[in-house]
């Protein structure tokens, strides 16, 4: 780890500040941050401790809910109206990482938790998005765990978190305090980014933004599911996953709000699965042509071709899980 | 503010690059916490802070200023030893024993997550408490890696614990 | 005094069957079990010495090479750095297990991806890791071969016997499969750590080691010591499962830092170092034929491999070690090679070859099962061998029929040929499957003394090491049964190379070695005792710190008097098993649920028997089998080593990406022990348990596959991607 200066913020207009500096980050729970800086991919000059900022909190906003940035992912998913109103939210978070990690990581950091491509974590290896212009060893290399879709020649890295999946599927907004005090708010759908020819960019904060909170709309009910397909039953990355609002009236999708997970550089969320399924009767081949449009533009890279029919399959799992398809 | 670990007060480290981990290993001495990984990849660091486990290693110490640390050597000791230190040697719950003093910190603080009422991914109903099946206990004890394979084991000595304090 | 043994020839007595204190066997709990969960128990890298430095070892990204230059001026400015050493003497390579030589040396010439050529030693941790970081090490770099399957491979071992291709031709029911395993990692928790210390004549080295008069001896050879100028000790060891067999490199570095600079020096590998630069477990291609007539009876039996090392390495992972002797088959072929690529070091991961070996022959027989219609329980029954089939040796001892017959029963095991997909519960498919177990036995030169000590308790001392295998407990068992006294009076110390030389802890060689050399000692003990009554020792009664024989009673420190009574043990293997095959043997049951969406499978719960000679302690040799069967799943289901194939680093070299199992992995597992007695295996009739437990359990997962969903996967592990990739259509 290199050496930085350490700085506490007391108040959010002067983490903003400090965050401004290109060679500053944010310190919150810490869980992605130090793990990155002890592998030196992370060399920040300055680190800004804002774990105490008053961004704790899970307070009702209008018909839908405020989670605080350092509201932690514990804390998130044993809330008891998160349980019964965004069951896929608490489902999302407790199928990631473990009760050690969950404790302490929050709500802001885990949207901007780092891919876990063997590449950016190795600083002897290639990797655009650690070091633009050096190259990505993962498209000949080892791509067992990379993206399938929306890759890019540069980078083919994927989002690794659960929790931003389900934000995706919720459409839950991110709240953002700027430099100058102002705020802004984007909707978890457009945070991340695709990696395209500036893969060093995994989201849309700007230097100087820092994540206040996570606004989720007023609860929809229906059928919510989290499903994560991991090469062990628990503690790791997802290889694919599914976060689904799903509801049903006479046989018939009222709604289909789906993400999926592992499969790209952002939480994907595509707006014409729900409008092929919402008022159509839930079948097998409805749910293969949910999968056509999902997939019409993925690409494999060798070792990750799996991931197409695997999300095809865990697609099709999901909805019949919740429309009751096969059962 | 000092940092306590088991009631004893210890001043921050000079260097801010100093881990929870390090700093109780090496400032404060206390070498039961263990390092596996450095990485939060193992749980061999798990300690609780404020009565809740956390992995040390990914943990900057001078963040930790004000807190409360309690280490394995604060759950018991060998004169005194908590029931989950004397559950795991009767249900011979390690082998080794470099990850057991972070898996008797995550059995100590399941027990206290389980009857606060938070879920996991083993909890079948969101909407109610969660039971202390052997999924929720394997399901909980899962950010603890034990290469000996103890961990059939583990979850008797847990349930041991769990089920003499009902 | 001493007693030494050069077993020639079995040993029948049964001492243990006659003494009469009953500890031996019993599931007494370990002895050092509260240090362990208390956090008092210390492993290497946590000795206190005043003025410690840190050392963080330095890697090259280059796969083969040789270092042309280090810039020291730059990190040696930095705050808090005292050195950087890339002394010749240190090594490239972990030594192979009981090499008792230097490995490679120098470590500047580079021969895999990662290799510690250079140590950077400072004032703290961070300033060490730091620095080491930023170390700039210029290389010339050269290409390597880096795939097994791309080099012509050497023949390493190859048996004949009959004409295969012939039985192949002429069978009514043949299997001819080709299955592959990729790369494994010991990934013990302890990183690998040394604190070494230097007083300019000795040398002390707290370190994390499995086999300590070895280690001593390459390490004194590496260094240029002599081996009286060396002492190691390795009380507590974080697991070693092969990776600490032999020293490896950031114990000679640390030895060489504490040389140069006088002060204490610590070295402990990164996580990621220990992925990178210890020893693997080889990937393997692997070739399985068997021909057999129409009642499943095996007329041909065929096992090639290949595996792969470094240049200049003389291991290759025995993955046929257990195909000689395990199924009948007149008309044999056995074949292994080894491909020479540049990987880290291939080694000794818990089991070699067995580990990979046993699951691809139990695979093939659960094939033959369903193409002869016949049980999978009933064919292997069917095939035991009479006598060794290729040497034509009796077996010393061999349990496997009973443990087929009686783990079938505990488990519940369906006697029926199988078809498969036959249970459904919801989204899963729900299958059960079996293998036959077995690991090859071995026995190593072993010391021990057991002293007696004024009061009645004892003492029992050597350089033996317990990484987590129970020999605290087991050594203290050996010598309460023999003297009769309660475990509680008895000191066992362990891993220190001032004590006699025992074993090691490596290749389940261990409890019958050391375990008979304790017993020896206490042999000898024995008849002092009964010198000093003037009786035979054979009319010795010891129990419960009392001494009786046929004329009265006395109790053992009235005996004893003020003086201490002490006895060195001397066990050595001989020709006791040249005339017979030895192993131990075991069968694994499994029930698997297999995601008809996903091909995710988890195991639902699994049985394993296993017969291995006498029992030393039932509560410690469970928890062995357990582990094993623990192995399995993560062998089965997770496990492999992903080797970039461009410049053939290790990608996924940590703990988050390398998937060994977490307990929710782990089903209820039910353990069931044979008691055995082996004359011929050791003195204490005990054979190994260390490894056995993961000697074919893969396989059993893998048949559970095919019987719930339909799937022959034929490449380890099998990830959703590889079961749904051969799960049949609906």
């Amino acid at each position: 780890m290199r050496p930085f200066d350490y700085q506490r913020a007391e108040r959010l207009e002067h983490a903003s500040q400090l965050a401004a500096d290109a060679d500053t980050l944010p310190l919150a729970g810490g869980t992605n941050l130090v793990d990155l800086m002890k592998l030196e991919v992370e060399t920040p000059q300055t680190l800004v401790d804002i774990s105490r900022l008053p961004l704790r909190s899970i307070a009702e906003e209008g018909a839908g809910l405020r989670i605080g940035a350092l509201v932690t992912n514990t804390a998130t998913a044993a809330d008891p109206r998160v349980r019964a109103d965004y069951p896929v939210l608490a489902r999302a978070i407790l199928a990631g990482a473990s009760q050690q990690l969950r404790n302490r990581a929050t709500t802001g950091g885990n949207l901007c938790q780092r891919t876990r491509c063997y590449y950016f974590t190795n600083i002897d290896q290639p990797c655009n998005k650690r070091e633009p212009g050096s190259g990505c060893g993962a498209i000949e290399g080892i791509a067992r765990i990379h993206a399938v879709l929306g890759t890019s020649p540069h980078c083919i890295a994927t989002y690794p978190g659960d929790m931003a999946v389900a934000l995706a599927a919720l459409d839950a907004r991110v709240e953002i305090a700027r430099e100058n005090g102002s705020s802004r708010s984007v909707p978890v759908r457009d945070f991340h980014r695709l990696p395209g020819d500036t893969p060093e960019r995994d989201n849309v904060l700007e230097p100087g933004e820092i994540i206040t909170a996570v606004t989720l709309p007023a609860p929809v009910g229906g059928t919510q599911l989290y499903r994560k397909v991991r090469e062990r039953s628990s503690y790791a990355f997802a290889l694919c996953s599914v976060a689904a609002l799903v509801a049903l009236e006479d046989n018939r999708f009222t709604r289909a709000d789906l993400a999926f997970g592992g499969l790209a550089h952002k939480p994907w969320h595509d707006p014409r699965i729900a409008e092929l399924l919402v008022g159509s009767e839930p079948s097998l081949a409805l749910f293969d042509r949910a999968a056509d449009l999902l997939l019409e533009g993925a690409q494999g890279y060798g070792e990750n071709d799996f991931k197409i029919p695997l999300a095809r399959r865990t697609l099709a799992a999901v909805l019949c899980e919740a429309s009751g398809v096969g059962a | 503010m000092p940092i306590a670990i088991n009631g004893e007060d210890y001043p921050l480290p000079a260097d801010p690059r100093t881990s929870l981990l390090d700093f109780i290993r090496r400032e404060a001495g206390l070498t039961g916490t263990k390092k596996g990984c450095d990485h939060g990849q193992c749980g061999a660091c798990t300690v609780l802070v404020g009565g809740v486990r956390i992995n040390s290693c990914l943990s900057l110490a001078v963040t930790n200023d004000g807190e409360e640390v309690t280490t394995i050597e604060g759950l018991g000791t060998l004169a005194a030893p908590a029931a989950m230190q004397m559950a795991f040697v009767a249900q011979d719950a390690f082998q080794c024993g470099y990850c057991t003093p972070g898996q008797i910190c995550s059995a100590t603080a399941l027990l206290e997550e389980v009857a606060a009422g938070w879920p996991s991914d083993a909890t079948a109903d969101l909407g109610a408490a969660p039971e202390l099946t052997d999924e929720e206990i394997r399901e909980r004890m899962s950010g603890n890696l034990c290469r000996c394979g103890a961990y059939a084991n583990i979850l008797a000595a847990i349930r041991e614990v769990a089920e003499e304090a009902a | 005094m001493s007693v030494h043994l050069k077993q020639d020839r079995p040993d029948t007595r049964n001492v243990l069957d006659k003494t009469r204190q009953g500890v031996i066997g019993a599931p007494l709990p370990r002895p050092e079990g509260l240090l362990k969960t208390t956090g008092t128990a210390t492993y290497a890298a946590e000795y206190a010495a005043e003025g410690c430095l840190e050392g963080v070892l330095v890697t090259v990204p280059v796969v083969r090479g040789a270092v042309t230059a280090i810039d020291e001026e730059q990190v040696r400015a930095m705050p808090g750095v005292v050195a950087v050493l890339s002394d010749k003497r240190m090594t490239g390579r972990p030594a192979q297990g009981m090499a008792g030589e230097a490995p490679f040396q120098p470590a500047q010439e580079v021969c895999y991806w990662g290799q510690p050529v250079a140590l950077v030693v400072a004032q703290s941790f961070e300033q060490a890791r730091d620095a080491a970081k930023r170390l700039v090490v210029e290389c010339r770099g050269e290409d390597a071969p880096l795939d097994p399957a791309a080099v012509d491979a050497e023949e390493s071992e190859s048996t004949r016997q009959g004409d295969l291709a012939h039985a192949m031709a002429e069978a009514a029911h043949s299997v001819d499969i080709t299955v592959t395993t990729e790369g494994h990692a010991s990934a013990a928790m302890e990183p690998h750590a040394a604190l070494a210390q230097w007083d300019g004549e000795r040398l002390t080295v707290h370190a994390s080691l499995q086999m300590l008069k070895f280690n001593r001896a390459e390490l004194a050879d590496s260094l240029g010591l002599e081996q009286d100028q060396v002492r190691l000790l390795s009380p507590y060891v974080g697991g070693g499962f092969g990776s600490k067999l032999g020293v490896s490199q950031e114990v000679v570095a640390a030895a060489l830092a504490a040389m140069q600079l006088g002060r204490p020096v610590r070295v402990v590998m990164s996580r990621q170092q220990v992925f990178q630069v210890v020893e693997r477990r080889s990937e393997t291609h692997q070739r399985v034929r068997l021909a057999a007539d129409a009642q499943g009876r095996l007329t041909g039996f065929g096992h090639e491999a290949r595996v792969s090392n470094l240049p200049g390495e003389s291991f290759a992972e025995p993955v046929l070690q257990s195909s000689h002797l395990l199924y009948a088959g007149d008309n044999r072929l056995l074949r292994l090679e080894v491909a020479r690529i540049h990987r880290m070091t291939a080694g000794s991961v818990r089991a070699p070859g067995e580990a990979v070996g046993v699951q691809t022959v139990e695979q093939a027989m659960d094939m033959l099962a369903a193409k002869a219609g016949i049980d999978p329980v009933e064919l292997r029954l069917r095939n035991l061998p009479d006598k060794h089939p290729e040497n034509g040796k009796a077996f010393s001892s061999r349990k496997l029929a009973e443990c087929l017959e009686r783990g079938a029963a505990a488990f519940g095991w369906e006697e029926r040929p199988r078809a498969p997909r036959h249970t459904r519960e919801g989204e899963w498919w729900i299958g059960t499957g079996m293998a036959s177990a077995a690991r090859v036995h071995s026995v190593v030169e072993a010391k021990a003394r057991v002293t007696l000590r004024p009061g009645g308790t004892a003492l029992v001392e050597t350089d033996m090491t317990d990484i987590g295998t129970g020999t605290y407990a087991i050594l203290g068992q050996v010598a309460g049964e023999m003297l009769g006294l309660a475990p509680a009076d008895i000191e066992v110390r362990l891993g220190d190379t001032e004590l006699p030389p025992g074993s090691g802890s490596g290749g389940s060689v261990g409890a019958a070695s050391c375990g008979s050399a304790v017993f020896l000692a206490c042999e000898g003990l024995r008849r002092k005792l009964a010198e000093r009554l003037g009786i035979n020792s054979d009319d010795l009664t010891l129990k419960d710190g009392f001494v009786r024989w046929s004329g009265g009673e006395k109790a053992l420190p009235e005996l004893l008097g003020n003086a201490p009574l002490d006895c060195v043990g001397h066990f050595e293997p001989g020709d006791s098993t040249q005339d017979l095959a030895v192993s131990s043997f075991g069968a694994f049951f499994a029930e698997v649920a297999v995601n008809r969406w996903t091909g995710e499978t988890r195991v639902r719960r699994m049985t394993g028997a296993f017969g291995f000679g006498r029992v030393l302690n039932a509560r410690t040799a469970r928890s062995q089998c357990l582990g094993g069967m623990t192995w399995c799943i993560g062998n089965a289901l997770t496990e492999s080593l992903l080797f970039d194939p461009v410049d053939g680093h290790l990608a996924n070299c940590d703990l988050a990406e390398y998937h060994v199992p977490v307990n929710r992995d782990v089903p209820d597992c039910e353990v069931l022990l044979l008691e055995e007695r082996d004359a011929a295996a050791s003195p204490i009739q005990a054979k190994g348990v260390g490894e056995l437990g993961l000697c074919g359990g893969a396989g059993a997962i893998a048949n559970a596959i095919h019987d719930a969903c339909g799937a022959r996967v034929f490449a380890y592990p099998m990830t959703p991607d590889r079961v749904l990739a051969a799960m049949p259509e609906g």
